[in-house]
């Protein structure tokens, strides 16, 4: 296999996994605060309708991208105002915000099927990503370093600040929190609001750099792999990464064997991988602790209301 | 909206319509407005299957005006439930409904029976009933006109094809396209991707460039999304639309495009109707009949490869040539056609074999 096409591969590698990393990345954080939004599929489709109606419109993708960690936060906030401040069902909530999300985006974006933008390009000059090894490294759009970054940000934040800590205390007991007197519900709309924009801007990764188009559903299920890569990485963020990165591997050397004609592993045993895996790692961790507690936040989906 | 609006066809018909109507009876004009609904199995908003279906009800709204009434629900789930939906029309005074998608097959023949004096219409489909007709379009003739283009248009001679179920429908226009592209090219080779979707826009495109990364320059697919084209364009090769001009995604990659046209027989089928000379049947139309046309080919394609492809298409047209033509054996050496012959309709339904040169 030449370098050219190995890196070929890791690009499209890379770009797949990213939206994942982004989504999940944001669950992380809302669950840690003790949330469960599942919404997270219409949460994504929300940003990606907003991002590609407004990049459409102005032909700034910059802005595009601004629309839709706003349109990921306004979403979230439908959550977040009938779980956190009416107490309703997270579980149902969540539900019920994906098909929201898929309703809602599929009526804002009713006027943009059809049509197309200039795909967000490259963040360095092309010289830097001449050489095949040097693309690699050098050849991703501003997206795909801002969640890695982001990656390094949260986890420095959930384990090495004093908010960070604080937040994880309201995931972990609402109730002794709010007596040391902590605003557990503020924290949690906080956290709420984080983990839609992160949504919202994943969302957009499908309309303006993987395939800049709207067509209803174009997420098509990414959001419910990244609730389930959260609980793959044991809510730790360097693990989430790693989980999306495999995945996005998986879903790679998937196509490229059957593109290659590889056929001494069954196609369908590499779709099945992902799955897999998780259900591999998932069985790994309760292994390891009677509780079968897997690290979950201990207050996750519990509604709170200060007594 | 420019490009949505230029693709439809909204004076499809009228001439037929005109000559229709000294023969309407006085009842027919008298009477309330037609009611006709449609259920789809995706959102009207795929850019593919459900919205050409679509495009074919807003011909209707276009050409009867207020002569009749459409409806539709769109995001249907294949079974059961589709039997609530196609209820729901029939309560709702639509007298002729379509169901678009082969899995509304057994709700829609049930549904049918509890309402003898409603006509009914499936899309790809063959249960058949005295109220209950079926159509569908020879999309396979389409790819033998890609696949004479593919096969001049090849550098390397191989080409990606992204499908999605190994059911007759996808394998035999993947065996047409290659057979017609080996015509051109003896060495030609299709390489199939089975993406397991009819609709994941970014695993069509991560497909396409799996299917780029190995060699081919040409991509063709059996997905309903443009996910593919916009691939194929970011790294300088050909394709070819599906089920609607895709032009404005890839306006270099996309050579030409295998365009659905319903709007022609449901006018045709809604004016019968109206008239009281619909019956039951079965239609199978192809690029003759309008059901399935080529978008404008790509100033990028050569002479020769314009030439051999309208020679393909008048020769499909005029029933000179078949697509599938014998002396045909498949890759494991079975003669499926003698020489001369040509594969009647009840093969082309159950294909479950490959042609030389295709790698799925």
């Amino acid at each position: 296999m030449s370098d050219a096409i190995l890196v070929s591969i890791i690009m499209t590698l890379v770009a797949s996994s990213t939206p994942i990393l982004l989504a999940a990345l944001g669950e992380l954080v809302v669950e840690k605060s003790g949330v469960l939004n599942l919404g997270v599929e219409g949460m994504m489709l929300c940003g990606a309708v907003a991002g590609f109606a407004v990049a459409f419109s102005t032909g700034s993708i910059a802005l595009g991208l601004v629309a839709s960690v706003l349109a990921g936060i306004a979403t979230a906030m439908v959550f977040a105002v009938l779980t956190l401040s009416l107490t309703a069902n997270q579980v149902a909530t969540g539900l019920a915000l994906t098909i929201f999300g898929i309703g809602t985006s599929s009526l804002i974006g009713a006027g943009f099927v059809g049509k197309t933008i200039e795909r967000l390009g490259p963040v360095f000059p092309a010289a830097l990503s001449e050489h095949p090894w040097l693309r690699a490294l050098f050849g991703h759009d501003i997206v795909v370093y801002l969640s890695l970054a982001l990656v390094l940000g949260v986890s420095w934040f959930l384990s090495r600040t004093r908010p960070g800590l604080i937040l994880r205390a309201v995931g972990e007991n609402d109730a002794s929190a709010h007596a040391i007197g902590y605003p557990v519900i503020a924290i949690r709309y906080a956290a709420v609001a984080f983990g839609g924009a992160l949504a919202g801007l994943g969302g957009a990764y499908f309309s303006l750099a993987l395939t800049p188009m709207w067509a209803d559903r174009l997420t098509a299920g990414r959001g419910w792999i990244a609730l389930a890569l959260v609980v793959f990485s044991a809510w730790k963020p360097g693990r989430l990464l790693l989980g999306a990165y495999l995945f996005g591997a998986v879903m790679t050397f998937e196509l490229q064997a059957k593109a290659a004609g590889i056929s001494w592993i069954a196609p369908e045993v590499l779709a099945m991988a992902p799955y897999l895996a998780t259900i591999a790692v998932l069985t790994m961790m309760s292994l390891g602790r009677k509780t079968g507690r897997l690290d979950a936040p201990a207050c996750l989906g519990k509604p709170f209301s200060a007594p | 909206m420019t490009s949505i609006i230029t693709r439809r066809r909204f004076n499809f018909g009228a001439g037929a319509a005109a000559a229709a109507a000294p023969l309407l009876g006085r009842s027919a004009l008298a009477q309330s407005p037609l009611g006709v609904g449609f259920i789809y199995v995706g959102p009207i908003g795929d850019y593919g299957w459900s919205w050409t279906h679509d495009q074919g009800r807003k011909a209707l709204d276009a050409h009867f005006g207020s002569k009749i009434k459409t409806s539709f629900i769109e995001n249907v789930a294949e079974g059961p439930d589709a039997a609530r939906a196609l209820r729901q029309l029939a309560q709702a005074n639509n007298q002729l409904i379509f169901a678009t998608s082969f899995g509304f097959m057994n709700p829609t023949v049930q549904v049918a029976k509890q309402f003898p004096k409603l006509k009914f219409e499936h899309a790809t489909g063959y249960q058949r009933a005295d109220n209950l007709a079926t159509y569908n379009a020879r999309f396979y003739e389409g790819r033998a006109v890609i696949g004479t283009i593919a096969g001049h248009m090849s550098k390397s001679g191989k080409a990606g094809y992204i499908a999605s179920f190994p059911i007759p429908e996808v394998v035999m226009g993947i065996n047409a396209f290659t057979l017609a592209a080996r015509k051109v090219n003896p060495n030609f080779t299709t390489k199939v991707i089975w993406a397991s979707t009819w609709y994941d826009p970014a695993k069509e495109a991560d497909a396409a460039k799996a299917l780029i990364d190995q060699g081919c320059d040409v991509i063709s697919q059996h997905t309903d999304s443009p996910a593919a084209l916009q691939a194929a364009e970011q790294r300088g090769v050909f394709a070819f639309g599906q089920a609607s001009d895709m032009r404005s995604f890839a306006p270099k990659a996309q050579l030409s495009a295998i365009v659905d046209d319903w709007s022609g027989y449901y006018v045709k089928r809604v004016q019968e109707a109206i008239d009281g000379s619909w019956k039951t049947g079965d239609v199978w139309g192809g690029i003759k009949d309008g059901f399935v046309k080529l978008a404008p080919y790509n100033d990028a394609v050569t002479p020769a490869a314009r030439a051999a492809a309208d020679a393909v298409k008048e020769g499909i047209v005029s029933g000179k040539l078949h697509p599938f033509t014998g002396e045909l054996k498949d890759q494991k050496g079975t003669l499926r056609l003698k020489a001369g012959e040509t594969a009647p309709d009840e093969m082309l339904a159950k294909m479950d074999w490959y042609v030389d040169g295709v790698q799925a």
